[in-house]
């Protein structure tokens, strides 16, 4: 972990502009935000990790815990609430047993809402890595999931 | 000078004051929550808002113009200024009988001014969710459903302790005061100074164990040269809690942990109250007249036998400034430079 | 300079002429983030794995969005001496058969295509830019979306990219910021600011820096846009930093870019690659000693870093919350408390053509208050989804009627929603205003950036309502108080109405949040949180009442609201319901006609979707009394 930390951090010089881009390569690196790495930025900048963690939990692409193998992201913008979005999330938050925000017990899916992923025109649309679902009913939603991990 | 004309008073004030700060000179209340004198201003509660020429500002804020026309009563104001407060309570934990700032609380203040009202009160959905004090600290705990988000302990641990141990944290309705990875106040920089707790107007920050004084006594804190200016709350013969005294120059109020929340060994048993002379082997307790008196017929001795050089002092780090300047005069009066201090050992 | 700048585009032109052969067919695949969802990229691979077979050559170009985003995927021929041929739909096996039969022999395939563009296609398809699609639009901004390789700067420049900056070089800063004003130009990214009087106030400031940023964090989370254009056509955009940069006096820009949009962000960083190789971007720009560096900033995931003092906030660091007034302007003292100048997408995408064309130009497009053209996200309930670009003053019924092709499934339009969470809903009889900052903002509605989100007779207002609330009271950054417990309080009383908890006096409580939510906040996002919900209750009032009074939803949406139930006339015991069911709440055997156990049901709809149209035996009942029957478990007795 500190490993990738560092090597997440290497490329910069410290500056206070940077604290974003600097969160941004180590979720990239290491899937979340560990805490270490959050007083790494800090003492890297020279600012107080209160601040730095502040800013982290203020933007929701940052996570503190790990997070699953795939990222089951619902689309909940508009186009794709009024196309039916919540009760596809309403499904595979039963198929899967959490709730939105909740990663799996095996760590195999994490389950998000997200606001428009630019694919109205499919509505209502699952991403999954970088697959996209589009026009989705909920009885689909078992299909997802098969379609995202062989081993379901 | 600006003239500044609130509700229909007139009132005379230094350039770049605030329109709160012209109300007060005024006499006129403006009713505050994020506002703290010591700290930079933070505009988020917006009960200070008032009408300024024409246009609704937070007075805490904004800046009086010259000939500024300011009415802090109007329909509108009071209407935005209540839902506010409305709000603040819908999601505050408001048993104000369990509460240690009963009576002297803020919200309460502002609540009684802008005139909550039991009907009102009914429409409004109240959501208060049910979240564990933080008592990880031995000196002072935080209760998050009665926090306000006011920020002044955060703006107090940047600008008056320096430390920033603590930060707002999350977003929206999930803001709260946090410090790094949400965890307890022990397990975080914070040096537990209490200077948070102590401009805190809510409840949300509370002693551990709350003290009312029967009376105060004016002091200086032992702990340090610095010699911050105290005020021992005294209960019968006991110290139960220690302020700071803002009228004291040394620190204008501020106290650090020692100084604050260290004073349990006023009221210890073992505390010497009388000076000791050993006789016989065994120390016994004696007057200061008579502890003196040994010294000084022992210092003379030595000087008189050995020379003034054979005498050394080592002063303590106990001592305000004052003092330890004092003891190095004793000593050189006496014809030695031998003075030491109990840091450099 | 100009000199200068000829012998550049002389350079891509002849480029282009080497890398591009006319003579051989062109494809052009709709590569955008919605094509690519839609499978464009496994297109590509199949057209061109298939020429390769066939050893056939053709150029394929993957471009960025046409608009038309309900018939991905896209796919375009042009044949030399032909006009181009649109497929719409295009699966990998429907892009080896076109390949087959139009790009290697003549069988257009009208079956397979959606129509043609220009003169003289075949008679049996239609011509799109004739039809209703295209002919109420006017291409200003879009212009090159779809058009152009957006990774090929040539093609931009073939199509006069960057003459608009070679010519601003030679311009006053002063004359530059005159014709802008001339032109009426307005910001495109919702308050419709006029852009030539914010430049100007950041030309004034001495400053030893200056910053030019552009707002490509598009939170409106039913909207594309932004992303389409620079993701179709990011060198637009450039080159209106770098004229911005010139003109104020900045030598450094960012380009502010959701986190989201890695396709965007992609062709940003190539373009201001191959501008800089171009000597457009960089040192000694053209040679005139003006230095420009444009550097991209990831957002982080913050609808309220839209906002410039909260964006500025962002960069530098911290938790994006927007400055409380008083506080200097923006263009005043920005980032690290220097001038800057922050303008939208399409905002800065559009000055190099105002600068090329004229301000007259410019002012002949859209409407006097309003010139120009809106670039609209239309979605929805409505037949033809996708990027549209329409001069400003249309009429909103021509856009939803005529562009986007009517109502899906023919049901009844209700209302239109644009400005997203800050905007809000028009019904019916709106549906003659003119499209402009001004008309909209006083129907109750605003133009915003650009969502626009056509509701028909099957979607719950109140539940609209409350959606946005729900948005803004996740998305509300949480410093002041009116923004950070009003949204909460407004969406728990909206959460009440619509699961059958509602009160009365609901309303007024609303309306009288809103006005103190509106008055009292500190930034654009509180001010206009409460937007959606007053202009419902404006317009749908009824609807709240029937879900207070009656616990009814008219729509049949709001979950607590409804109940499922079969009717014993209509079923005919196929059993697929039952089947469906995710928690065995249908009971019922072979000729029996079903039945649904009220204690068991999620409310989840999957019967309802299941039972075949033709028998349409579940539905689903609203209202006090079937409510009330259901919980006593005897619906069939109503
Ligand atoms: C909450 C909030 C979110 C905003 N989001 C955006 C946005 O995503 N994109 C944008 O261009 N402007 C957004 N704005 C408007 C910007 O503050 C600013 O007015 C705009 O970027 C200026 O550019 P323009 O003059 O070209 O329109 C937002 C404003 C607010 C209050
Ligand atoms: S903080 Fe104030 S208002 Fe809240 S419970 Fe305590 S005394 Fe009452
Ligand atoms: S006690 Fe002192 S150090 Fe600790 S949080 Fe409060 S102000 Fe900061
Ligand atoms: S703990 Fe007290 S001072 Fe700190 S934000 Fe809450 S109410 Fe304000
Ligand atoms: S110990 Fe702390 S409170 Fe006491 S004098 Fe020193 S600094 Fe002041
Ligand atoms: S209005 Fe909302 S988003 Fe804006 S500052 Fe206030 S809490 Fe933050
Ligand atoms: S709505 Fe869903 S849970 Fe209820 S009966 Fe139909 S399929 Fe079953
Ligand atoms: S709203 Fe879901 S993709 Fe746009
Ligand atoms: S006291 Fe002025 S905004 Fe809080
Ligand atoms: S994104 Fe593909 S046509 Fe719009």
């Amino acid at each position: 972990m500190q490993e990738q930390t560092s090597k997440a951090l290497s490329n910069f010089e410290g500056k206070p502009n940077e604290v974003i881009p600097m969160l941004q390569a180590v979720q990239d690196e290491t899937g979340y935000l560990p805490e270490e790495a959050i007083r790494d930025i800090a003492d890297l900048i020279g600012i107080p990790e209160s601040k730095v963690y502040g800013t982290a939990t203020f933007y929701s692409q940052f996570y503190f815990s790990p997070r699953g193998k795939h990222s089951i992201k619902v689309c909940l913008g508009t186009a794709c609430h009024v196309r039916g979005g919540m009760q596809v999330m309403d499904a595979l938050e039963r198929e899967l047993g959490i709730k939105a925000g909740e990663t799996t017990a095996d760590f195999k899916f994490n389950l998000e809402r997200v606001n428009c992923v630019g694919s109205c025109a499919l509505a209502p649309v699952v991403m999954v890595g970088d697959n996209v679902f589009g026009r989705l009913v909920p009885k689909q939603a078992k299909e997802v999931l098969e379609k995202s991990d062989p081993e379901v | 000078m600006y003239k500044v004309t609130i509700n229909g008073l007139d009132v005379e004030v230094e350039q770049g004051a605030t329109v709160f700060e012209a109300a007060e000179k005024a006499g006129i209340y403006i009713p505050t929550l994020c506002y703290h004198p010591d700290l930079p201003t933070f505009g988020g509660c917006r009960v200070c808002m008032v009408e300024a020429d024409g246009k609704i500002v937070t007075a805490c804020r904004a800046p009086v113009t010259d000939g500024m026309v300011v009415k802090t009563d109007t329909e509108e104001v009071r209407k935005v200024r209540l839902t506010n407060v409305e709000l603040i309570l819908a999601s505050h934990h408001k048993d104000c009988q369990s509460c240690s700032r009963n009576n002297t609380c803020k919200l309460q203040e502002v609540s009684a001014f802008v005139g909550i009202n039991q009907d009102r009160m009914r429409q409004i959905r109240r959501s208060v969710e049910p979240v564990k004090p933080d008592d990880s600290n031995p000196f002072f705990h935080r209760d998050f459903t009665r926090c306000i988000l006011c920020g002044i302990c955060i703006r107090t641990c940047q600008e008056i302790n320096g430390v920033a141990a603590i930060d707002f944290a999350f977003r929206g309705f999930h803001t709260k005061v946090s410090v790094l990875g949400d965890k307890p106040l022990k397990d975080s920089q914070c040096e537990s100074c209490g200077e948070c707790l102590v401009r805190c107007p809510t409840g949300a920050l509370y002693l551990a164990e709350p003290a009312v004084a029967e009376r105060e006594v004016e002091s200086v804190c032992t702990y340090c040269g610095v010699g911050c200016g105290i005020k021992l709350g005294v209960r019968g013969d006991r110290v139960i809690k220690v302020e700071g005294n803002r009228d004291n120059q040394v620190n204008r109020g501020d106290l650090c942990v020692k100084g604050r929340f260290g004073f349990g060994f006023i009221n210890h048993p073992d505390r010497l109250t009388k000076p000791l002379i050993k006789k016989d082997g065994i120390f016994v307790k004696t007057s200061w007249d008579e502890a003196l008196d040994f010294i000084v017929d022992k210092m003379s001795d030595i000087k008189a036998r050995h020379g003034a050089d054979s005498l050394g002092g080592i002063s303590s780090a106990r001592c305000t400034n004052e003092e330890n300047y004092l003891f190095q005069k004793l000593f050189r009066a006496m014809g030695t430079n031998n003075v030491d201090h109990c840091a450099r050992l | 300079m100009i000199q200068k700048f000829d012998t550049i585009e002389k350079e891509a032109l002849e480029a282009l002429e080497k890398e591009q052969n006319n003579d051989i067919p062109q494809i052009y695949v709709g590569c955008a983030t919605c094509g690519n969802a839609t499978g464009a990229q496994s297109v590509v691979q199949t057209i061109k794995n298939k020429l390769k077979k066939e050893d056939f050559k053709a150029e394929i170009k993957e471009v960025g969005c046409i608009g038309m985003c309900f018939a991905e995927v896209l796919v375009d021929v042009i044949k030399p001496g032909q006009p181009r041929v649109s497929y719409h739909g295009v699966t990998p096996e429907i892009a080896e058969e076109i390949v087959e039969s139009y790009v290697i022999n003549d069988d257009h395939r009208p079956d397979l295509a959606l129509g043609y563009f220009g003169e003289g296609g075949p008679e049996d398809v239609e011509r799109i830019d004739a039809g209703d699609v295209f002919k109420n639009q006017q291409r200003v901004i879009l212009k090159n979306c779809g058009v152009i390789d957006p990774e090929n700067i040539n093609e931009y420049i073939a199509r006069g990219g960057y003459r608009g900056l070679a010519e601003a070089l030679e311009m006053k800063q002063e004359d530059i910021i005159g014709v802008l004003k001339d032109s009426g130009l307005r910001g495109r990214g919702g308050a419709g600011f006029p852009a030539g009087r914010k430049w100007e106030s950041c030309l004034k400031p001495q400053a030893d820096q200056k910053y030019v940023i552009c707002n490509a964090d598009e939170g409106d989370p039913g909207a594309f846009m932004d992303r389409s254009v620079l993701e179709g056509d990011p060198h637009s955009v450039i080159e209106g930093m770098i004229i911005a940069g010139y003109t104020i006096g900045s030598s450094k820009g960012y380009f502010y870019v959701r986190a989201e949009y890695p396709l965007a962000i992609k062709r940003l960083r190539r373009a201001i690659a191959q501008a800089k190789e171009k000597n457009l971007l960089g040192e000694n720009i053209l040679g005139t000693g003006f230095n420009f560096e444009l550097e991209i900033f990831q957002g982080a995931g913050a609808f309220v870093c839209g906002e410039s003092t909260a964006l500025v906030m962002s960069i530098e660091g911290n938790r994006g919350w927007p400055k409380p007034l008083p506080r200097p302007r923006t263009t005043e003292e920005g980032l690290w408390g220097k001038p800057t100048l922050l303008n939208n997408v399409k905002t800065f995408s559009v000055v190099p053509q105002i600068l090329s064309k004229g301000a007259e130009w410019f002012r002949g497009i859209g409407t006097e208050g309003s010139p120009g053209t809106a670039v609209f996200a239309l979605t929805g309930k409505i037949n033809r989804s996708g990027l549209i670009e329409v001069p400003m003053g249309i009429e909103l019924d021509k856009i939803i009627h005529e562009i986007g092709g009517g109502i899906l499934d023919d049901r009844k339009f209700k209302a239109v929603q644009t400005g997203g969470p800050s905007g809000g809903c028009l019904p019916e009889d709106k549906l003659h205003l003119s499209v402009d900052f001004d008309t909209l903002l006083e129907a109750g509605s605003m133009m915003g950036s650009g969502g626009m989100v056509v509701i028909d007779e099957t979607t719950c207002m109140v539940d609209v309502a409350r959606y946005f609330l729900d948005f803004t009271f996740e998305e509300s950054c949480g410093q002041c108080v009116p923004c950070r417990q009003g949204t909460q309080q407004m969406l728990e009383v909206l959460n009440d109405i619509c699961e059958g908890r509602g009160r009365e006096g609901d309303i007024e409580h609303l309306l009288e949040l809103g006005d103190a939510i509106i008055k009292g906040s500190i930034c654009g996002l509180g001010q206009t949180a409460p937007n959606p919900v007053l202009s419902t209750i404006q317009y749908f009032q009824d609807e709240y009442e029937a879900h207070i009074k009656d616990h009814t939803c008219p729509a049949l949406v709001c979950k607590n609201l409804i109940v499922y139930h079969i009717d014993e006339e209509k079923c005919t015991a196929c059993g697929r319901c039952r089947k469906a069911c995710p928690v065995e709440a249908i009971s019922g055997e072979k000729k029996v006609p079903h039945k649904i156990d009220q204690e068991l049901c999620t409310k989840c709809g999957i019967c309802f979707q299941e039972c075949p149209e033709r028998f349409s035996a579940v539905e689903r009942l609203t209202g006090k009394e079937n409510l009330a029957a259901a919980a006593r478990g005897r619906l069939t007795d109503v």
